[in-house]
């Protein structure tokens, strides 16, 4: 990605001897490249440096009756760490982690490589239509799902009653948290999907001619160099997943209106710090706890990638490809 | 994250055909080779994708009693898209169309501010060699993984104490961050412009601001245009931030106001025809983003891949 050499090998003959040290040219050039930068690391620092520091801060200190704000050291966290409500709700998005994400990944990379294979018909108005969901905003499609889901008049529960199957309830506590997978499903696998086409579409012509000489099916074809050539873009969309699983917040706190008594204030990590700085005017606590979050996301991506960094290196030795 | 690195690369190798020709794919799949199998399953897949949105559609054109009695998949009742579209403009003075107008201000002013700093920060990051390069760049990788929700608590502190709590500024602002768009605009421009093209206009005399906005801009046509879209989607569709930001309702976005109308519409028990009014409203705040990106299809997926047009 550096770019650097090829520049310095396009000066006319003459300038060699120069490049030892920053010639005024340089400097210039230098300067331009800060001041480019400038904006936006303006914006940087004051929306997400420093609220970042902050919240470390805030979540160092108690609100007391008396006396103010106190420092508390790590109270709030060990308080965090024994919270029950906490734990449950980081329990809930892991376990949203674990099963919807592979769920809406498979989707995705199945309708992604179906795509590619130009074995369908009507391809790109399919990639359209899948896409679409994309655009439609969280709030909207969960009111738009809680409608649907309605035990009385959603049409779900009209067709279930038609056939003679009763009434499905997607809104009882047990059942709430696979509906909610269900509707970041619908949100986001033509989101996913759309990255890893695209990923798909760039994959060098060559590395197909061989193997479809060698008269490799399909899905031979897909497991063995479609998705080992696109495994950075994979990882790409399980990172942004892993964040947006643990974030979850405009779902619970929609469906919390149509089912109380399945979606608690603590549902899940971010519904719960909203509550406790919103509600419960406990902001020190909630600072807390957002920043748990922040650490826990961050431990959890890293891991992911370490994983798949490790898995890419085993398979190239398999096939006994160079790194 | 140097896993990630490659992903785009690849994906913008295709948009401007310098590097590895994307594959025109025909050759290997002549059209007597379509399955019939997988046409079905890509079908049903697309009905799963589109039923609820045909359901948004038909519920929109029923008003609230044959909303609750008729079957939801298709049309019934008295044909009322017309009574309820005037009740959605007119309930509470017209509030819906100001939160529309509000969206639009909103994502539009955050959208073309975060493109313009990611991508002369992506510009630079591409094109420039200066000493602590590396240290920014990686700082701004990091921040893809910070989860901005969890950003927003601490920020609506600091914007309360700024007192900007309740302005545009506060949902505006904190959109203007785009960590994920300078990594996007660093790949496609390292690859879009030539350096022997800037190398070319600097031996012209021209400045390195004329090169980047006369040179630079001009090149970046689709990524400026992907950039764009996903910070547009990003903030139309944010709800965290609007919601703690702002108290007055005249200052919605569309997810609020909407979220709103629809607890009202639970407490009142229906009473006021407002749960049509809800979905109708649902029906129209999403227009607008699904037909930019129908009809802009074509820059946004050549922003992403070029040669793919299939089907």
């Amino acid at each position: 990605m550096t770019h650097s050499p090829a520049l310095a090998s396009e000066r006319p003959a003459s300038a060699p001897p120069l490049k030892k040290r920053t010639t005024p040219m340089k400097r210039k050039q230098r300067l331009a490249a800060y001041l480019f930068l400038v904006p936006f690391f303006i914006v940087f620092i004051t929306m997400l440096v420093v609220p970042l520091v902050y919240a470390g801060y805030l979540s160092l200190f108690e609100s007391k009756l008396i006396g103010g704000d106190v420092f508390a050291g790590l109270a709030n966290y060990v308080r965090a760490l024994t919270d029950s409500a906490f734990l449950a709700g980081l329990g809930r998005v892991g376990l949203f982690f674990i099963i919807q994400v592979p769920i809406m990944l498979g989707l995705a990379l199945f309708l992604a490589l179906a795509l590619d294979s130009a074995r369908g018909r009507g391809s790109k108005a399919v990639r359209l239509l899948i896409f679409v969901p994309y655009a439609v905003p969280a709030v909207v499609a969960t009111l738009m799902w809680g409608y649907l889901y309605g035990p009385d008049f959603g049409p779900i529960a009209q067709i279930s009653r038609a056939v003679g199957l009763g009434t499905p309830d997607f809104l009882s506590p047990e059942s709430i948290l696979g509906s909610m997978m269900n509707i970041v499903t619908w949100e986001f696998v033509g989101y996913n999907m759309i990255i890893m086409y695209a990923a798909l579409r760039s994959i060098p012509a060559e590395l197909y001619e061989a193997a479809e000489i060698d008269g490799a099916g399909q899905f031979r074809l897909a497991w063995s160099i479609k998705i080992p050539a696109i495994r950075p873009a994979l990882m790409l969309t399980v990172i942004f997943s892993i964040i947006g699983s643990f974030q979850l917040f405009a779902e619970p706190s929609l469906l919390n209106a149509i089912a109380p008594d399945a979606i608690s204030t603590s549902f899940t990590p971010n519904y719960y710090a909203y509550n406790l700085a919103f509600i419960n005017q406990e902001l020190n606590y909630a600072a807390a706890i957002a920043f748990l979050l922040g650490v826990v996301i961050a431990i959890v991506s890293y891991f992911v990638q370490l994983a798949g960094e490790r898995r890419e290196r085993v398979g190239h030795a398999e096939r006994g490809i160079e790194p | 994250m140097t896993s990630i690195d490659t992903s785009l690369i690849t994906t913008d190798d295709a948009s401007d055909g310098t590097a590895s020709p994307p594959r025109t794919g025909r050759r290997y799949s002549p059209e007597g080779r379509r399955s019939l199998l997988l046409t079905i399953l890509l079908w049903l897949c697309v009905l799963y994708f589109v039923l609820p949105l045909w359901w948004l559609f038909v519920s929109s054109t029923k008003n609230n009693s044959a909303l609750f009695s008729t079957f939801g998949m298709w049309f019934g009742g008295d044909f009322s898209l017309w009574e309820n579209l005037q009740t959605l403009f007119t309930v509470r003075d017209g509030i819906f169309l100001r939160w529309m107008l509000n969206t639009f201000v909103y994502a539009f002013v955050s959208a073309a501010g975060a493109t313009l700093l990611a991508t002369m920060a992506g510009y630079s990051f591409a094109k420039y060699d200066f000493p602590g390069k590396k240290l920014l760049f990686s700082a701004t990788l990091g921040a893809v993984m910070i989860p901005l929700t969890a950003l927003a608590l601490p920020t609506y502190l600091l914007f309360s104490q700024a007192g900007l709590t309740d302005t545009p500024w506060a949902v505006i602002i904190p959109s203007l961050v785009s960590p994920f768009g300078v990594y996007l605009m660093r790949v496609y421009a390292a690859d879009a412009i030539p350096d022997g093209l800037i190398e070319a206009a600097r031996v012209d005399g021209a400045g390195e601001f004329r090169i980047f906005a006369q040179v630079g801009l001009r090149l970046l046509g689709p990524g400026l245009v992907t950039v764009f879209l996903f910070s547009l989607v990003a903030t139309w569709n944010n709800y965290f931030l609007p919601l703690i930001m702002l108290n007055s309702s005249e200052l919605y976005p569309i997810t609020v106001g909407l979220a709103q109308l629809q607890s009202a519409a639970s407490a009142g028990g229906g009473s006021q025809a407002l749960f049509s009014t809800v979905i109708t409203g649902s029906f129209v705040s999403i227009l607008p983003l699904v037909i930019a990106f129908l009809f802009l299809q074509r820059y946004w997926q050549s922003g992403l891949a070029s040669g793919g047009v299939k089907g």
